[in-house]
């Protein structure tokens, strides 16, 4: 993907992305807003799994910390400022993956899979069985955060447009982090573990450590897509932090396909998409309350068509072009 | 607590733990000789105990026919399945199969929640097995429960016996430890593969038919339980039987007197084993060795 023009595609959809509240009705801004959460949460599993080689099943437990951290901070007390919460959201995942890394990053494999899978499972019953978070049912987000300075508001994320643009903003800088990081000495430590650990090892990098600040960049991006996703519902539940979420957010970009932010992206953009797609009444009628079945078939044939995901798709298509 | 509670409650864990068993012990061959991380697991125990209920108005008084006709059934499903959606994708990234299982488990909900409904389910225990014994004054040990532990033993020694003792049972330990080896001494691993998948599926099929009169038959029992499956098998080493048993006890144990003694936190405290077992052994308490 690393072309001479390789930034012209992104500009443009983001200069779409920028002109489309102009256009859009109510509902497929929302939509647009949530396809864009979640693509930042592929994006950080994407450092995990494309750039290191680490598979995590146990993702969503920092998104739903992000998004818990942002209800439980804003309480009853009326609407926050942006500039503390976000960063404390984006600090509490930080913690957790902190902790959960130094731990699971021992093991290897299938086990480093389910060790996360475990911490996750623990994250999640102590939201979904103690009082701490409002227990099963969650709790909701009374009031949006702001940034005001002075006396005069600059951003209220009460406001559908500037969400829109403060997600749109925040992809874009995730997206950029991510590709730097992609460029930079460190990004390429990375890659060289998931290429081969041994031979990085020997080459006399500590590779647990660049291994730990993956994890815990990776949990922080998370965290970031839950302040989000708490603001833009405001509510949070417990299964927020499920294995559901985590499989899923591993299926976006197994879908798009793994190694590129933009498959992270596109794999997203697809699921998100289907599933509203699959889900709605308005277009499929009755067939939408079988949901389920329909994107289950959907990707079990993504699946046996696509050996490389979304992104495969150009190559396999120029090939055939080509022949 | 006094002793008959303390009793009845060691029981119980030891019926659970050894139900987990059967599930996980199809999981952990199903993972080591294939290395397909199955998400679909826990589907093939939610279809067996949908299975008890389907098939009890046909089979009567008839329970042990019932079962065998259960487990024949699924055999038959998982060998389809494994030729039908896993033969063209051992060639393919871990990840792909990952995505696919997690498919089916989609699709198996809804199959399930269109045939049957979405509505809770009791399934009868056999008239044979109705009533319990007496422990201490006040409280009473179902017999079924006992059946279900007793059928539980019986067929962890048949499994032993079968990987331990027999022609194929050699071959699935050689697969297990050295797949393209195998291959290349001239056995068809596919047709390996197809049979460990059709047993797998039985097995937890089975454990789901045997579970479905305790637990009663609802949508969503099969994800739990895969949850459970996974945690017994990286506590007991990914591919190891023996493992697998000694962690599936050990997870019934904890499960229950967590229940028990912190009923608002007994959630954690199976994964909070599992977190301590890998921290202290990273490969599980068994790496590999039947």
């Amino acid at each position: 993907m690393a072309t001479e023009r390789g930034w012209i595609l992104p500009v443009a959809i983001a200069l779409v992305l920028a002109a489309l509240p102009l256009v859009l009705t109510p509902y497929t801004q929302d939509l647009v807003v949530r396809t864009a959460i979640f693509a930042i949460f592929a994006l950080s599993l994407e450092l995990l799994v494309g750039t290191t080689g680490l598979v995590s099943l146990g993702h969503a437990a920092f998104l739903g910390i992000g998004a818990y951290v942002t209800v439980l901070g804003t309480g009853d007390r009326g609407a926050q400022s942006v500039l503390w919460l976000l960063p404390a959201a984006v600090g509490g995942a930080a913690l957790y993956a902190l902790f959960v890394g130094a731990l699971s990053l021992r093991t290897k494999g299938v086990y480093f899979i389910m060790v996360t899978l475990a911490f996750a499972q623990m994250a999640y019953f102590v939201f979904h069985d103690t009082k701490v978070g409002g227990g099963s049912d969650g709790i909701f987000l009374y009031t949006r955060p702001v940034i005001a300075l002075g006396g005069t508001t600059l951003l209220d994320l009460d406001d559908k447009r500037h969400l829109y643009y403060t997600v749109l903003v925040l992809l874009i800088g995730t997206a950029g982090l991510l590709a730097l990081i992609g460029r930079s000495r460190f990004g390429h430590a990375l890659a060289g573990i998931r290429v081969n650990e041994q031979r990085m090892r020997a080459a006399g990098f500590s590779t647990y450590g660049y291994k730990l600040a993956a994890f815990v960049i990776a949990g922080a991006l998370a965290g970031l897509a839950g302040f989000l996703l708490a603001v833009k519902d405001g509510a949070v539940n417990p299964e927020l932090l499920s294995w559901h979420e985590s499989g899923a957010v591993l299926l976006m970009i197994i879908l798009g396909g793994i190694g590129s932010l933009r498959g992270a992206v596109l794999g997203a953009v697809a699921f998100t998409l289907l599933k509203e797609f699959y889900q709605s009444e308005a277009l499929l009628g009755g067939l939408a309350s079988r949901w389920q079945l329909t994107l289950g078939l959907t990707i079990i044939a993504f699946v046996a068509l696509l050996p490389h995901g979304l992104i495969g798709l150009r190559a396999r298509l120029q090939r055939r072009r080509n022949a | 607590m006094d002793l008959a509670t303390f009793l009845v409650q060691c029981l119980n864990a030891v019926q659970y733990g050894l139900l987990l068993f059967l599930v996980a012990s199809g999981l952990t061959l199903i993972f080591g000789i294939m290395g397909v991380i199955n998400l679909a697991h826990g589907s093939f125990y939610m279809i067996g105990a949908y299975l008890a209920f389907v098939l009890a108005p046909w089979f009567g008084e008839w329970y042990l026919t019932k079962l065998l006709a259960g487990v024949l059934l699924s055999a038959v499903f998982g060998y389809l399945l494994e030729w039908a959606f896993f033969s063209f994708l051992y060639q393919r990234e871990h990840l792909q199969q990952v995505l696919m299982t997690y498919a089916l488990i989609l699709v198996f909900e809804e199959l399930r929640s269109m045939l049957v409904g979405n509505d809770v389910h009791g399934v009868q225990a056999p008239q044979w097995l109705a009533g319990g014994f007496r422990l201490g004054e006040l409280m009473s040990y179902p017999w079924y429960r006992v059946f279900a532990s007793v059928a539980c033993i019986v067929l962890a020694l048949g499994l032993y016996w079968v990987v331990n003792r027999t022609r194929l049972g050699m071959m699935i330990r050689a697969g297990a430890s050295n797949r393209d080896m195998v291959r290349g001494l001239g056995i068809d691993i596919q047709r390996l593969y197809r049979i460990v998948f059709a047993g797998g599926v039985a097995l937890a099929a089975l454990a789901g038919m045997i579970a479905a009169p305790l637990s009663s038959v609802y949508p969503g029992m099969g994800s739990s339980v895969l949850i459970i499956c996974f945690v017994v098998v990286v506590i007991g080493g990914i591919g190891s039987i023996s493992g697998a048993l000694v962690a599936s006890l050990l997870v019934g144990f904890v499960d229950t007197f967590g229940k028990v003694f912190f009923a608002e936190l007994s959630g954690i405290g199976v994964y909070l084993l599992m977190a301590i077992v890998l921290v202290w052994r990273p490969e599980g308490l068994m790496k590999r060795g039947y």
